[in-house]
């Protein structure tokens, strides 16, 4: 099981950098999700699959499933919920500004 | 007490600057004055203690985990140095009292020369090699700033520049050599270095080190072909060339190969390269000084050949050569500085440097053109027994007649230094002809002087009087100094303390003596031509000048990184991340592929159930699908399908409470690209050429299997306990808390949740900012 989960998480990243290199902000956006439900996917298979009982403790139980992956993933879900929250409002305010959210169109000027 | 010592310079450069604002009627160098002048007490009176045959030493922890400490000591090398920094710093700073006026940035000046004595004197108490670097590191900077101290002239910002890459190149070669060294010796400390000489001449890096260490050497005291820096330098203030340029900061590079010349010297490797390039900077700098018309450059060539005088006899590594070479750092820096000192004060009555327009000055600064005479007569070495100048030059023949080197190539590199020390010698004689005849003797041309030539007023004398009594002093009576401070200083060169008497006398029948009379006769003959033969130096091409080098290399340098920055930071995001994944899938694969980091095991698997496997198929599809999006609705819908799809695989893999937090997380990001997808325009269909496509789907294709890979063997290989354990027995008993995961979050890594909620803040603060500022941004336009 751990080894399909791995291919998925490879599937899920390999989708997020293929749409972070197009060229529509809206897509890189996407990119970014898809890259942070891989990484979960990832770290949740390092600290090994179904082995014991939910991380609650309950009297007479010893086996529990590793929490501590769990624990960095819950803190990841948050961040990336504010990072692309972050990202969609800056690609809805530079597509006001600029009228365009075509990436090669965003580049900078040539003395900056 | 050493510390002390070093610490008071940069105590006074910290306290200048209240001094000077407290009293502004008084000139700011009076203040500095006694800093030195109190030093040079303070060493002179350490010179008993050293002739007892002891050393002062004194240490003190600085960096103890990584074996240094600041340790200093004193000893014969270190004395004479210590003497010359603070002695001639003393009568640098009484001049530029009188020098400079109080309308300059006096403070920033006197700030910098009090860091640069603290520094130069760092260098030469030092004993850990790395507390060396940083002091030498220390006088390459204030040499910069105040070589630029005229900021506003192009010039002196382009010559401190100069200075600034040359010593600074030289430098971190240094450091190379010195790493390797402390590897080598097993020692950061330069004695036990010298202790341990047999490890570091018989190990493999043995010829490394000498090249880097004499590079850093070289730059340092402007060596062919690292000298070019020194003539641009020369657009400092005078007092800073008598003082850096000439007495003290160039003669660290020749510090640093007498100290270390009990490791290397004897061995023919260093007698080649050390004396080769002292002798080809010797002949070099003495014919390029004849060319030069402006005072100061003219000196500045004279340092440049002088220096390379002193560095050959130290390669020569005998000791009447070292007694020589530590003699001649002594007189070169009586002459050298009083010369300086006269062509300021040339400079500063006449208002010109340039020795085209001056001419019959001694009828108008007698006192000025004496002093000069007696410093340049001295420096030709004119053999009259009240010029030191003479007698080191002498010593320094004989020292070339008595080689030891009989075999080999050094045998017969040997053969030619005599030669090369006579011609050398009756360029000197030139140049120093042609510096004092040219500007105080012939014809005035007053009209070309921008005021009437007057003499100096007596402050400015004072120095040069000073300095021009010590030549002659010595070069009257040579051995009381030789006892007090030349031989323990060539004790710690050569290791031998034995005393050499000084004569200047040795008879008719010496080859030195004859050596001596050729350089003059030559040398009269060739200063009563120069007007004819000058113009030979036009004939020679330009363009193997080092001057042109460095400044094709430094042009070079530029352009090579403004393209290379150009070729890559082209302001498009797909080639920062494409440049990003290729590195890092390049390195982790070379990586994995060394180490044989490839492991796959099939032993510790979770059984495969079904129910996940659909939902991974999927999302697997799911996800692929995004890509070819062209509905912003369907887009969200698929990308909706992978977080579900996630917050199921969460509830089989017993993770209820990341079900829970990705399944809300979930609905508030697609409400949210729902909101926001209502003002974004279409999703286009990409117009990429199916090759920039190719090249995409490689990227993502192999940054995918890397970590695809990479997972794999993170769970097939153990090297480590898991670290799980302690949060399943503790979580009740420390964190008082059933639920494993959310105790982790609030209480083992509650610092971790703390920043989280920091970023979902800052987030949520930027997301605000950037909606507010639409409103102000759209009223405007």
């Amino acid at each position: 099981m751990e080894i399909i989960m791995s291919i998925l998480a490879g599937t899920l990243f390999a989708a997020g950098v293929y749409l972070i290199l197009q060229k529509q902000l809206l897509k890189i956006v996407l990119g970014t999700a898809l890259l942070s439900h891989g990484a979960h996917l990832f770290i949740l298979t390092m600290g090994k699959l179904n082995r014991g009982k939910p991380p609650i403790l309950i009297e007479g139980i010893k086996d529990y499933t590793d929490p501590l992956p769990q624990a960095l993933i819950l803190t990841s879900i948050v961040i990336s919920f504010g990072v692309t929250s972050f990202l969609l409002v800056l690609a809805y305010r530079t597509y006001q500004s600029n009228k365009t959210d075509m990436m090669d169109q965003l580049r900078g000027t040539d003395d900056e | 007490m050493l510390h002390i010592y070093i610490l008071i310079p940069f105590l006074a450069a910290l306290l200048i600057g209240l001094a000077a604002k407290k009293v502004d009627r008084i000139h700011t160098g009076w203040f500095v004055l006694p800093v030195p002048a109190v030093l040079f007490i303070l060493f002179i009176s350490k010179l008993p203690t050293l002739a007892e045959g002891k050393i002062v030493q004194s240490i003190a922890n600085w960096i103890p985990s990584l074996d240094i400490q600041l340790s200093f000591y004193l000893d014969g090398l270190s004395m004479l140095f210590s003497l010359l920094i603070t002695g001639i710093g003393t009568l640098v700073v009484l001049y530029s009292i009188f020098y400079l006026s109080k309308k300059e940035q006096l403070v920033h000046f006197y700030v910098y020369l009090l860091l640069f004595m603290g520094s130069m004197l760092g260098v030469v108490l030092s004993d850990n090699v790395f507390v060396l670097y940083t002091f030498w590191e220390f006088t390459s900077i204030s040499s910069f700033l105040l070589i630029g101290f005229w900021f506003y002239r192009e010039r002196s910002t382009y010559g401190a520049q100069k200075s600034m890459l040359v010593t600074v190149f030289g430098g971190l070669s240094m450091l190379g050599a010195l790493i390797l060294l402390s590897i080598t010796a097993e020692t950061n400390s330069i004695r036990e270095m010298i202790a341990n000489r047999s490890d570091i001449i018989e190990s493999d890096l043995f010829i490394p080190i000498l090249i880097l260490l004499l590079i850093g050497a070289f730059t340092k005291s402007a060596q062919f072909p690292f000298h070019s820096w020194l003539p641009d330098a020369m657009e400092a203030p005078t007092p800073v060339s008598a003082y850096l340029h000439s007495a003290t900061m160039v003669k660290a590079g020749i510090y640093l190969v007498a100290r270390f010349s009990l490791i290397f010297s004897g061995t023919d490797v260093f007698f080649i390269i050390v004396s080769g390039v002292g002798l080809i900077t010797l002949c070099l700098g003495s014919i390029l000084a004849s060319r030069q018309t402006d005072l100061k450059g003219i000196l500045a060539y004279s340092t440049i050949s002088q220096l390379g005088m002193i560095m050959t006899m130290l390669g020569f590594g005998t000791g009447i050569a070292t007694l020589a070479a530590i003699f001649h750092i002594f007189n070169h820096a009586t002459f050298k500085g009083s010369l300086f000192m006269i062509a300021g004060i040339v400079d500063h009555e006449t208002g010109t440097r340039d020795i085209r327009r001056l001419g019959g000055l001694y009828t108008f600064m007698p006192i000025s053109a004496t002093l000069a005479f007696f410093g340049a007569f001295s420096m030709a070495g004119v053999p009259l027994p009240i010029f030191n100048g003479f007698l080191s030059k002498e010593m320094f023949f004989d020292s070339s007649l008595k080689l030891e080197q009989t075999s080999g190539f050094a045998g017969m590199f040997a053969e030619w230094v005599p030669l090369l020390a006579v011609i050398g010698s009756i360029f000197t004689f030139v140049y120093s002809m042609y510096l004092v005849f040219g500007a105080f003797t012939g014809k005035a041309k007053l009209d070309q002087l921008e005021k009437k030539p007057h003499e100096a007023p007596i402050g400015m004398l004072i120095s040069p009087i000073i300095l021009i009594g010590f030549v002659v002093l010595i070069g009257l009576f040579p051995n009381p100094l030789n006892e007090a401070l030349l031989a323990p200083a060539v004790g710690s060169v050569t290791g031998d303390f034995a005393l050499t008497h000084l004569a200047f006398w040795h008879g008719f029948d010496n080859t030195p003596l004859h050596m001596s009379l050729v350089v003059v006769a030559v040398g009269t003959i060739l200063a009563l031509t120069l007007k004819r033969w000058q113009p030979i130096y036009n004939r020679v091409p330009g363009k193997f000048s080092t001057d042109r080098i460095y400044q094709s290399i430094v042009n070079g340098l530029l352009s090579f990184s403004s393209k290379f920055t150009k070729f890559y930071m082209t302001g498009s995001l797909r080639l920062y991340t494409s440049i990003i994944l290729v590195f890092l899938v390049v390195s982790t694969s070379i990586f994995i592929y060394v180490t044989d980091g490839f492991k796959i095991a099939f032993d510790d698997l979770a059984p495969v159930t079904w129910p996940e496997v659909l939902v991974g198929f999927v999302m697997a599809v799911a996800a692929i699908a995004t890509i070819w999006m062209t509905q912003r609705i369907a887009a969200i819908i698929v990308i909706g399908v992978v977080g579900y799809g996630l917050s199921l695989l969460f509830v089989f893999f017993r993770a209820p409470d990341l079900a829970l937090t990705q399944l809300i997380v979930e609905t508030i990001t697609v409400a949210l690209f729902l909101l926001c997808f209502a003002h974004l325009p279409k999703l286009k269909k990409s117009d990429k050429k199916p090759s920039e496509k190719l090249v995409d789907f490689i990227i993502a294709a192999s940054t995918g299997a890397l970590l695809t890979v990479v997972a794999i063997c993170a769970h097939s290989s153990k090297y480590f306990e898991s670290i799980s354990k302690y949060f399943v027995d503790n979580s009740y008993k420390l964190g008082g808390g059933d639920n494993i995961v959310n105790v982790i979050l609030v209480d083992f890594r509650g610092l971790d949740t703390l920043f989280e909620i920091a970023v979902l803040g800052l987030a949520a603060l930027g997301i605000y900012a950037m909606i507010k500022y639409r409103d102000k941004g759209d009223m405007n336009h």
